[in-house]
């Protein structure tokens, strides 16, 4: 603990300059380098392309390898101004929640490269997909609301080409429908960024200012204002996620994309909303996003069960896995608003197996496609006969869709499960059915796909897995089982962030004090015992002054008096708040059994299956 | 009034004129005149020589006006007026003025290879261009509402004759007719509000008017309303607000495409440069009278033109709507009526300036010869045989939709903050919706361009007779790109992009413009 109190206290500085610039700038560049490229060298183009986007993959690695574990605050920091009038400045940092969001984009943006040939125009598509790898990094490393919205709204630019062009079927409607529904959300957010900061800087009197963490620390908002200008955050986010009624521009992009502009899609895209509202929804609005809670937990469990029952009722295999990510993200919302450090670590947790699990699957769905060229389940029969790779290949991944115990979309799951029923126990029972219903349409996607015996030509003569497919797919699946087996250290790095959000919504919320834990409850993820005595105390939220947080509430050196008595609130709640524990612990457990057993079921059903 | 009052009485006394201040707009028209009658003595010049004439003249006054702009901003020696204080030279009218002479630059680019195409080679296009920019710099510089008005007529009836250039195409004819009537309808008004607020204040010169104004309190203001409410129709109509737009969509089509470039950002600028002086400095003090006015045009103007473009099938019909839409976003920055207003308004004419000017470019081209082709169909599949102009059009269209890092998307961050900033938070959010539609309508002409083949859209024309066969034949293939016009485009992309990634350089220019009410010396 000291030991890390003492590393905190040093700025963590870029292992070089400029480390997070690189991770947009170099993209970029690859972009420009493959428009420079003569149309008639597509290999030329690929190759830039996927240099290009490996690099960056590198680059996000070391991000990695030298974030330091165990500190809450943004890490690699880089400001330089931008337009000085405006008060807008160049503002990039990385910290636990976005750490793992942005080696998902450095990672997934090479294999999507590598494992689709465009049909046709490889030049623009490759610099239209350097364009997306470099202003989705935009969007998780700004610390800028102006930066942060910039990359958000551009990075509908590429994607919008990328459908419209290379696409399937209906892809300029798609195409179409997924650009205005997206840029109706910005356009509102637009005047809620503008309003926030003119607001504030009206109260405050300052400097005009964009900085993420200046205004999520001056919290002056009243309470109306704060939570009409989170209504206009909150739409484009739920847009971008999508959350239940706003979902449907999804099923339409997500079919008629190319292939690897599902997997990225799924992957990378639909984290903009969710990773939003984490990092401006949650810790600019704390108060405001509490108060909404009960709205995006409904939404949430909607989402999860309509997504599930919907595609359950697919005939199209791709529109089928874009229907589970509308319940994939619904759990997401889930942990999200459930507000403690179960929920959200969850929900990062899952974003990134939803990143890994999905991209996966739509990878297999493009391959499909592209060997029959239908996306029709009931073409499609006894594909395990003639490719068997391919058919375990999809089972793996499915079952981590499905949440099977030891692959990673169980451990989010479980989380986010956990979190909610800690918070709100009846969302948690309703979620956990989301589970079953996965494995009920997954399994039985699979089942109709892959089992019996192929019944017509085409799928006797289906061709398996190549290597460089294979391999590709290798990658996806030792990521799923890697985060399934040993979540540790991913968990290690997000968990002081999430606790640090968690902090700021406690100290900017007057009676507040996130739903924790029992000790006993919660010893499943082996770290909560360290942090259950000194979570609800005073963790210094300050993002600008550096980190002082002592772990001792009561001695904090910059606590104010109206910061003294609402830790006195606090403290005493903590101490109700754990009889009030000691009394719902065995609902608790009785709960958790439940959920094993749902979970249980699945696994057996899965494994009957496979008999 | 003293200088008045004076010539009445004694001998007559002429106000003096600083010769310095008023050389821009000498050097747009002396040279100007210089031309038309060179070019009737000329037999034979060389090929572009108008063009060249007319952009070296433009870049003359511009520079003039640049020099003067160090001059105004100079915190000793700032703003000042002349000729009896008619005739304003501060930041904000320096700035228009430049904004001018870029504006007849783009469309004297545009226009030499389509005059050549078009077989109507001479010197009038370029000549009246020239007249009509000084006009519009009479505008931006008038502390008189009867120089605006001399302004507004200079402007507009040079614009008028250009609406027709085109001499052998009905369309152009019938556009300018149309122009031409019902501005002259709109001046009328222009100058009954002129008398009815002559006849609250008893003063047709802004200094007095302000000065009146401050000092006095009208107990019956109904004079002043209606004066405002006529003043506003006169600018309403030159900027194209709704619901003073209706000769927009038809004039649009009609007229040559390098005039309506000129129409959609020298006129604009220009009415804009004359509503900012009249409402934000002269009446600044009855802004709670003309600012609800403002905000309902705003609305109607951001509404109507976005929603009616979004049915439109002709892309110069779209281009003519967006501009009344792109006119709303404007007003949205004038209905602030603040410091900030202001200069959002001026960033936002800068910066649509060069974006519609690449636009009309591209559509210039791909009009053809006749300028008639103009419909969305005849878009389809451009990206493939000619991808740079594609690519030109879609930087152009993604500039006017908001897009991030051009230079649109920091005009229209610059008056949604101005809205904020006064507190017009449903505006705000009106113009952002609007926007939203815009982008409906821009995607579209870009789903043409690069997500339809035209190869395709022939082969089917081809099937239906061989009549369209021969329209087939005579595709992409006719079109050709003069020199002059892709420096146009170049030179309106690098802009667009530029501003859009380091906006301070206009930013800080717009700050400094300043509009100011300095009584003569």
């Amino acid at each position: 603990m000291l030991a890390s109190l003492l590393a905190a206290t040093e700025a963590v500085s870029p292992p070089f300059p400029h480390l997070l610039t690189s991770l947009i700038v170099v993209p970029a560049v690859g972009a420009l380098l493959v428009a420079l490229i003569s149309k008639s060298r597509p290999d030329a183009c690929r190759q830039v392309g996927f240099l290009a986007s490996a690099l960056t993959a590198a680059l996000s690695i070391f991000v990695m390898i030298e974030f330091q574990t165990g500190e809450g605050d943004f890490q690699f920091v880089e400001t330089a101004t931008w337009i000085k009038e405006f008060g807008i400045g160049w503002k990039l940092g990385v910290d636990g929640i976005s750490l793992f969001l942005v080696v998902l984009t450095g990672v997934l943006f090479p294999l999507a490269i590598l494992a689709v040939i465009p049909e046709h125009d490889p030049k623009p598509y490759y610099a239209w997909l350097l364009v997306l790898q470099s202003s989705s990094m935009g969007v998780f490393l700004a610390l800028d609301l102006f930066v942060f919205f910039v990359f958000f709204e551009i990075v509908l630019v590429p994607m919008y080409f990328l459908i419209g062009k290379w696409g399937h079927g209906n892809r300029t409607y798609a195409a179409l429908k997924f650009f205005i529904y997206t840029m109706f959300g910005s356009a509102v957010m637009l005047v809620g960024i503008i309003s926030l900061v003119a607001l504030t800087q009206r109260a405050t009197g300052g400097d005009v200012t964009f900085d993420l963490r200046v205004l999520a620390d001056a919290q002056v908002l009243s309470t109306n204002t704060a939570r009409a200008v989170f209504c206009a955050f909150a739409l484009a986010f739920s847009i971008k996620v999508p959350i239940f009624p706003l979902h449907t521009w999804l099923p339409d992009a997500h079919t008629e994309a190319p292939t690897a502009g599902s997997v990225i899609l799924a992957g990378v895209m639909l984290k903009l909303g969710t990773y939003g509202f984490l990092r401006f929804g949650l810790y600019l609005f704390p108060e405001a996003s509490r108060w909404a809670a009960p709205l995006f937990l409904v939404l949430g469990v909607i989402g999860i069960t309509y997504g599930a029952l919907v595609a359950t009722m697919q005939k199209d295999l791709k529109r089928l896995v874009a229907y589970s990510s509308v319940a994939h993200l619904g759990f997401i919302v889930l942990g999200t608003f459930a507000m403690n450090r179960q929920g959200i670590t969850g929900g990062i947790l899952q974003m990134v197996n939803h990143g890994l699990s999905t991209g996966a699957l739509f990878l297999l769905v493009g391959r499909i496609y592209e060997r029959r060229h239908t996306r029709l389940i009931a073409e499609l029969n006894g594909l395990q006969k003639s490719a068997p790779l391919m058919a375990a290949a999809f089972t793996v991944v499915m079952l981590s869709s499905v949440g099977l115990p030891g692959l990673n979309g169980f451990v989010g799951e479980f989380l986010i499960l956990n979190g909610t029923f800690i918070a709100h126990r009846w969302y948690a029972v309703v979620a956990a059915t989301g589970v079953i219903l996965a494995a009920l349409y997954l399994l039985w996607a699979y089942q109709r796909t892959f089992h019996g015996t192929p019944k017509n030509e085409e799928n006797e003569r289906f061709a398996d897995l190549n290597f460089r497919e294979g391999a590709m797919l290798l990658v996806f699946i030792a990521g799923i089982v890697f985060m399934g087996i040993f979540p540790k250290p991913v968990i290690d790095r997000i968990e002081p962030s999430v606790d640090r959000l968690i902090a700021q919504i406690e100290d900017k919320t007057d009676t507040f004090t996130a739903p924790e834990a029992t000790p006993a409850l919660a010893a499943g993820d082996g770290e909560a015992d360290a942090h259950a005595e000194d979570a609800p105390a005073g963790e210094d939220e300050g993002g600008t002054e550096g980190e002082g947080g002592t772990g001792n509430g009561a001695t904090e050196e910059d606590a104010t008096e109206e910061d003294a008595t609402e830790e006195d609130i606090v403290v005493g709640e903590a101490a109700a708040e754990a009889e009030q524990l000691a009394v719902t612990e065995p609902a608790a457990r009785a709960g958790a059994a439940q959920l094993t057993e749902a979970l249980e079921a699945a696994e057996a059903s899965a494994a009957e299956e496979h008999k | 009034m003293s200088l008045i009052a004076q010539a009445t009485t004694t001998e007559l006394t002429t106000p003096s004129v600083d010769w310095w201040g008023v050389m821009p707009l000498l050097l747009l028209t002396a040279p100007a005149m210089v031309l038309l009658h060179a070019s009737s003595l000329l037999s034979r010049v060389f090929k572009g020589f108008y063009t060249l004439a007319t952009v070296l003249i433009a870049s003359v006054a511009g520079a003039f006006a640049i020099g003067l702009w160090w001059r105004v901003t100079d915190v000793e020696r700032g703003p000042f007026s002349t000729m009896g204080g008619a005739f304003g030279v501060d930041g904000f009218s320096v700035f228009v003025t430049v904004l001018m002479c870029a504006s007849v630059i783009l469309a004297a680019l545009l226009a030499d290879g389509y005059l050549r195409r078009e077989g109507l080679e001479g010197a009038e296009l370029y000549v009246l261009l020239l007249l009509s920019a000084s006009g519009g710099v009479i505008m931006a510089s008038a502390n008189e509402l009867i120089v605006m008005f001399l302004g507004l007529e200079i402007l507009s009836l040079a614009v008028y004759i250009l609406a027709t250039a085109h001499v052998r195409r009905f369309a152009s004819q019938e556009a300018g007719m149309k122009y031409f009537v019902l501005g002259a309808f709109s001046s009328a008004f222009f100058l009954y509000g002129i008398a009815l607020v002559y006849g609250a204040t008893g003063t047709t010169s802004l200094i007095g008017i302000r000065t009146f104004l401050a000092t006095n309190t009208l107990l019956d203001n109904a004079l002043l309303l209606a004066g405002f409410a006529l003043l506003l129709v006169g600018f309403g109509f030159k900027v194209a607000a709704v619901p003073f737009h209706a000769w927009t969509p038809d004039v649009y089509q009609g007229s040559p495409s390098p005039v309506v470039a000129y129409m959609a950002s020298g006129v604009k600028a220009a009415g804009f440069a004359g509503l900012l002086r009249v409402f934000y400095l002269a009446f600044s003090t009855e802004r709670t009278d003309w600012q609800p006015i403002v905000y309902a045009l705003a609305v109607a103007t951001l509404i109507a033109g976005a929603v009616l473009a979004v049915v439109q099938t002709d892309v110069k019909r779209m281009m003519a709507y967006s501009s009344i839409s792109h006119a709303g976003f404007i007003l949205v920055g004038v209905q602030a009526a603040s410091q900030k207003g202001t200069e959002a308004s001026l960033f936002y004419l800068a910066a649509y300036t060069f974006m519609v000017a690449g636009s009309f470019g591209v559509i210039t081209a791909v009009s053809r010869a006749g300028d008639a082709r103009t419909s969305l169909e005849d878009f389809k599949g451009l990206a493939s045989s000619k991808p740079l102009l594609a690519a030109a059009f879609t930087v152009m269209l993604l500039a006017q939709t908001g897009v991030p890092l051009t230079s649109g998307f920091f005009a229209k961050f610059g008056v949604i903050t101005a809205a904020v900033d006064a507190r017009s938070y449903w505006l705000a959010l009106v113009a952002m919706l609007s926007a939203v539609i815009g982008a409906f309508v821009y995607l579209r002409i870009i789903v043409a361009m690069y997500m339809s083949d035209g190869d395709e859209g022939h082969a089917a024309h081809a099937e239906a007779g061989d009549a369209v066969v021969l329209d087939a034949g005579a595709g992409f293939g006719v079109l050709t790109v003069p020199v002059t016009l892709w420096v146009a485009l170049a030179v309106a992309v690098a802009v667009t992009v530029l501003v859009g990634f380091l906006p301070g350089l206009v930013t800080s220019l717009a700050h400094d413009a300043v509009p100011s009410l300095i009584p003569p010396r």
